[in-house]
């Protein structure tokens, strides 16, 4: 086909109802969300002494380091869905749940004596944890790929990555009222590699599904 | 200029994707012989880029400049065809689509190549391929017959070429 004629048919191709990407991902997170919301009324619900733990630090710490994450992991997800993305300030942002995090250790280490930290660190559900945070992510990485395949990023693995950062942030979310593990110890060595594995699910979904 | 595109306005529009593709395509070349290539498939690449534009048009913001977006989806596309034309040898796309609009009857052979080919393809590509270069339907008969707008099958056949091509390359590589 010669290129005017393609330009000729592209130009005739009747106005659609504008695609608006903020709108779709807001719509798709919602969606995901009462997912994950169900799996956790389903599987998990909230602690039994959820009234007492909303007294201390170390659990409402959990929710700060959380939201911290998937705020930011989100916002620079819409953003390299443009092909024109300037991501920089946002990805600075980034840190700021790691620095939370490294305070949230280093106070941890202080107040706590050394004989303890092992027992903190591996806490009662590290492996649950591992398994249910992804699994709250799940659908969450699922409706935020459906809505990104509107967008044209032009690193479709780099993009993955975070949506599925966002999902495990905002699956930490609730997973943090269920889990009895408020430590940061706990919290700085297994959210991490749950987010991780989310992570790499989004990478891998990302370079199949957004690349365009 | 993209505004009163994107509103509908369908002049506009197509000089605004002219002026795009020009610009496309003196990028491409510039591309292509930085990277010491032969120029055959430029104009592929300014159609995949142009394809892309119009497809992916509400991913640019109007209160952005357009030129970066347009540069940034240009690049993209010229070097993913770079990177494919790195694994192959020939371009024969623009010869084959000629071979599948006019089969010669007296080469049964090359027929049922192309039918052999055709089976490579998904269903609904297959049939939007035979019914426009075997059949001679034309793109509007077969968008009703198939209740798809006219432009969206005009860019599964472009596709459905474009794989048709690799395929045949395939087969004879």
């Amino acid at each position: 086909m010669r290129t005017s004629e393609f330009i000729a048919a592209l130009a005739a191709d009747p106005v659609p109802e504008p695609i608006r990407l903020g709108r779709r991902v807001a719509a798709a997170l919602a969606i995901g969300f009462l997912g994950s919301v169900a799996i956790y009324a389903l599987l998990m619900g909230p602690r039994p002494d959820i009234a007492d733990a909303v007294q201390t630090m170390r659990f409402n710490l959990k929710f700060v380091d959380a939201f911290a994450f998937a705020l930011p992991s989100l916002l620079l997800t819409l953003r390299l869905a443009r092909p024109d993305a300037k991501p920089r300030a946002i990805a600075l942002w980034l840190l700021a749940p790691l620095i939370l995090l490294a305070a949230g250790v280093a106070v941890e280490l202080v107040v706590v004596p050394s004989n303890e930290w092992m027992s903190r660190l591996v806490g009662h559900h590290s492996m649950f944890c591992m398994r249910m945070i992804p699994l709250l992510a799940a659908p969450i990485l699922a409706a935020l790929m459906i809505a990104l395949r509107a967008g044209a990023p032009l690193h479709p693995g780099l993009t993955g990555a975070l949506a599925g950062a966002s999902s495990a942030g905002i699956a930490a979310l609730l997973y943090a009222s269920h889990c009895p593990d408020d430590s940061p110890l706990f919290v700085a060595t297994w959210y991490p590699l749950a987010t991780l594995i989310c992570m790499g699910v989004g990478a891998l979904a990302g370079r199949r599904f957004l690349a365009w | 200029m993209m505004t009163a595109s994107i509103a509908g306005d369908e002049g506009a529009y197509r000089r605004l994707l002219e002026d795009i593709g020009r610009s496309v395509r003196a990028m491409a070349r510039g591309a292509f012989a930085r990277a010491g290539v032969g120029d055959a498939d430029v104009e592929d690449a300014v159609q995949e880029t142009l394809l892309a534009i119009h497809l992916k048009r509400h991913t640019w913001d109007p209160g952005q400049p357009l030129a970066p977006w347009v540069y940034a989806i240009a690049r993209h596309k010229v070097v993913d065809a770079l990177r494919r034309r790195g694994r192959r040898k020939v371009e024969p796309l623009e010869n084959f689509e000629e071979f599948l609009a006019a089969p010669e009857p007296e080469d049964p052979h090359a027929l049922s190549d192309a039918r052999k080919l055709l089976e490579t393809l998904a269903p609904r590509q297959r049939d939007i391929v035979t019914s426009i270069s075997l059949d001679g339907q034309s793109i509007a008969a077969t968008a009703k017959r198939l209740s798809m707008s006219e432009v969206a099958v005009r860019v599964a056949l472009h596709r459905a070429l474009k794989s048709l091509g690799a395929a045949w390359r395939r087969s004879v590589e």
